[in-house]
């Protein structure tokens, strides 16, 4: 039995071609396809319709989380488990507890933030169709490519490669999968 | 300006017909109009070339100097840290003017990665790599100094938060504390942001080597690279990532010079005890590291002739915010001295005079000579387009920031309250030894960086130039002004 394929590949020289071929994707309603892109391309994900990204929502949390951290650590180590007098001053207070507190925030964040961007983007994921493709290092280089996957509903192969070549798409390939 | 006629609401006022304003064409951030491939292989070239012959010299200058470091720090161990040359009642020293020399310098490579993003400064895309190497790099050379000044260096992890068996736990009503914090914090998300911003171009490796047949590196390159392909959802949460990481890195470096600044501001010493210390001190922090960003990236650049990618405009900006930096570092030279006379404290007005006048008024004025004046000259557009002259001015602001740490710690120390107890600081050789081998550490680590990883941003690059602006192929379109006169308003 033949494999399905993964979908189909299709290359735009620039920009404007690829964001309007990229509109037009949208337009017909495909839902899952992607464009490869060797650069974040300005207005693209209004083009594809793509959502704001979730991830500040990890990042608000990190950063509650780190707050919380700090506070709730120096008030369990100098005022709870082994409290100290040093230079009569209070046991706890969250004066001389902020700094040590926004740091955490700070670095709470940055690792919410970056763990966010890899979960919403299921990286690390070193095997993936798209990669097999044998001019996929172009479209990190200087081509732009759309791809239109075939778990797509509106996916068969004849419409969609004839989409992609009214659209302007070349070298439309099948990728296996 | 209510006689201005307004043609309409929403829309200009009328006089702007008849004034006629000037187009301004805005500077080509990449020259000679070149494409997203010439970057590639422009970039990527100087890591899949072979090693060249200056680069293998460097490295063994670099290595030597370098185990200066090494062996200063091994006859600390096993000597005691008495090796050093503070005694009462100076005790703090090289070691901590090292330390915030250091820390201070990597200031520059946040600032131009996050604060200059947020700023929407597009000129930032050609430096940032390297100045967030540079900042990674030099705070390994700061830590240096603070872990092995605790003497025992093999319990420098009670620093940290760490359950033992006494039971005792760190003390966080200390600013020492703070900085621990702060510095850590500082070089785990300098690391963080800097690999994020490598990772689509790893990719870029990746696929560069498994197409050159290139099996090991193309696994080394793609193992960090995560997987990357380019896909404009991922590109989509990586801008957002990249947006919240730059949003916190700015806070995060105004704070930690500020924490820094606490070690001094937090104590009672004259000349150490005042409030401008937090915004001076981060001030000085980025007027040094873009010195070293100057240092570094000028020879750079003409090494791997990267002079389309790093114009005279990159270079004028640059020495622009040096100036900008130097000026307000002068501003609080002159209002400490002001506020040492308005406070009419006796021991604060001695400080400052005892600073330009007592026994350390050789440094005092190394300090203004290159904090203070040598700033001055880059008003002069002579003088900015003189790349060596440039390079020249930097050494002098990287030998100035030196000496303003110098100033503030050992002039305070060396002369406090009560006259019996006032001495005068000499570095020992092993000071001066392992002090100057961070310069080594420093130049290994940026020399292995710039042989094994991209020094720009491939990405980031293509996407200021002209040809990344979707509309400018469409001559028609006018939504934010002139296509062809915006070049790089991607």
């Amino acid at each position: 039995m033949a494999a399905q394929p993964h979908g189909l590949i299709a290359t735009f020289e620039n920009v404007s071609d690829l964001m309007h071929a990229a509109e037009k994707v949208r337009d017909a309603g495909y839902k899952f396809w992607d464009c490869i892109t060797p650069f974040p391309v300005h207005g693209l994900d209004r083009a594809m319709g793509v959502k704001r990204s979730h991830v500040p929502r990890f990042s608000l949390a990190g950063g509650i989380t780190g707050f919380c951290t700090g506070m709730s650590m120096i008030w369990f180590m100098n005022a709870f488990d082994y409290p100290l007098v040093v230079g009569g001053k209070p046991y706890f207070s969250p004066m001389f507890a902020f700094p040590v507190s926004y740091e955490l925030t700070i670095l709470f964040t940055a690792f919410a933030t970056i763990g966010g961007m890899f979960i919403m983007n299921r990286l690390p994921m070193h095997y993936h169709p798209v990669l097999k493709y044998d001019k996929i290092h172009r479209g990190l280089d200087d081509l732009f490519f759309i791809v239109i996957e075939s778990r797509d509903p509106r996916f068969n192969s004849a419409g969609t490669k004839s989409l992609l070549e009214k659209i302007g798409g070349k070298e439309i390939t099948e990728l296996e999968a | 300006m209510a006689h201005v006629a307004q043609s309409g609401a929403g829309t200009a006022p009328a006089i702007l017909d008849e004034v006629k304003p000037a187009v301004l064409p805005r500077a080509v951030l990449v020259s000679n109009n070149r494409s997203f491939s010439w970057i590639t292989e422009k970039i990527c070239g100087i890591i899949e070339g072979r090693t060249p012959a200056w680069w293998w010299v460097a490295f063994c200058v670099a290595l030597f100097v370098a185990s200066f470091t090494v062996a200063g720090i091994t006859y600390l161990v096993a000597t005691g840290v008495g090796v050093w040359g503070h005694a009462n009642p100076v005790n703090w020293a090289w070691d901590i003017v090292n330390f915030v020399f250091w820390i201070g310098i990597g200031h520059a490579g946040t600032l131009i990665s996050a604060i200059l993003c947020l700023l929407r400064q597009k000129w930032r895309t050609s430096i940032n790599r390297a100045a967030e190497a540079m900042t990674i790099f030099a705070v390994v050379c700061a830590g240096i100094f603070p872990v092995f000044h605790v003497g025992r260096v093999w319990f420098a992890w009670y620093l940290f938060p760490i359950p033992t068996a006494n039971g005792v736990w760190q003390n966080f009503r200390s600013p020492l504390e703070w900085d621990v914090f702060a510095v850590s914090t500082y070089g785990t998300v300098s690391v963080l942001f800097w690999y994020v911003g490598l990772i689509p171009d790893l990719a870029v490796l990746r696929d560069r080597f498994t197409v050159a047949g290139n099996r090991v590196k193309a696994f080394l390159y793609g193992l960090f690279a995560m997987g990357w392909r380019g896909s404009n959802r991922h590109w989509s949460n990586y801008e957002m990532a990249y947006l919240i990481l730059a949003g916190v890195s700015t806070p995060l470096v105004l704070s930690v010079h500020t924490i820094v600044s606490f070690d001094f501001a937090v104590s009672l010493i004259p000349g150490w005890h005042t409030t401008i210390f937090p915004p001076y001190f981060v001030a000085g922090a980025i007027f040094s590291g873009f010195g070293m960003v100057l240092t570094l990236m000028l020879p750079l650049r003409s090494i791997y002739k990267l002079e389309d990618l790093i114009t005279q405009y990159h270079i004028d900006c640059m020495c622009k915010i040096t100036l900008a930096t130097g000026t307000m570092v002068g501003y609080a030279y002159a209002m400490e001295f002001f506020i040492a006379w308005y406070g009419s404290n006796p021991y604060e007005g001695f400080t400052f005079i005892n600073r330009a006048f007592g026994p350390y008024a050789w440094a005092y004025w190394i300090m203004i000579t290159c904090n203070v004046i040598t700033p001055q000259f880059f008003w002069f557009k002579k003088v900015r387009q003189n790349t060596t002259l440039v390079w020249v001015l930097s050494i002098f602001v990287n030998v100035g920031m030196w000496f303003e740490r110098f100033v503030i710690i050992v002039t305070s120390l060396a002369r406090d309250f009560l006259p019996s107890s006032w001495g005068y600081y000499s570095p020992s050789i092993v000071e001066i030894f392992t002090f100057f081998g961070t310069f080594g550490v420093f130049s290994v680590l940026f020399l292995l960086f710039i042989r094994f990883l991209p020094v720009m941003p491939m990405a980031e690059l293509k996407a200021v130039t002209p040809q990344a602006d979707p509309h400018a192929n469409h001559e028609e379109f006018t939504g934010h002004g002139d296509p062809v006169v915006e070049r790089g308003h991607a």
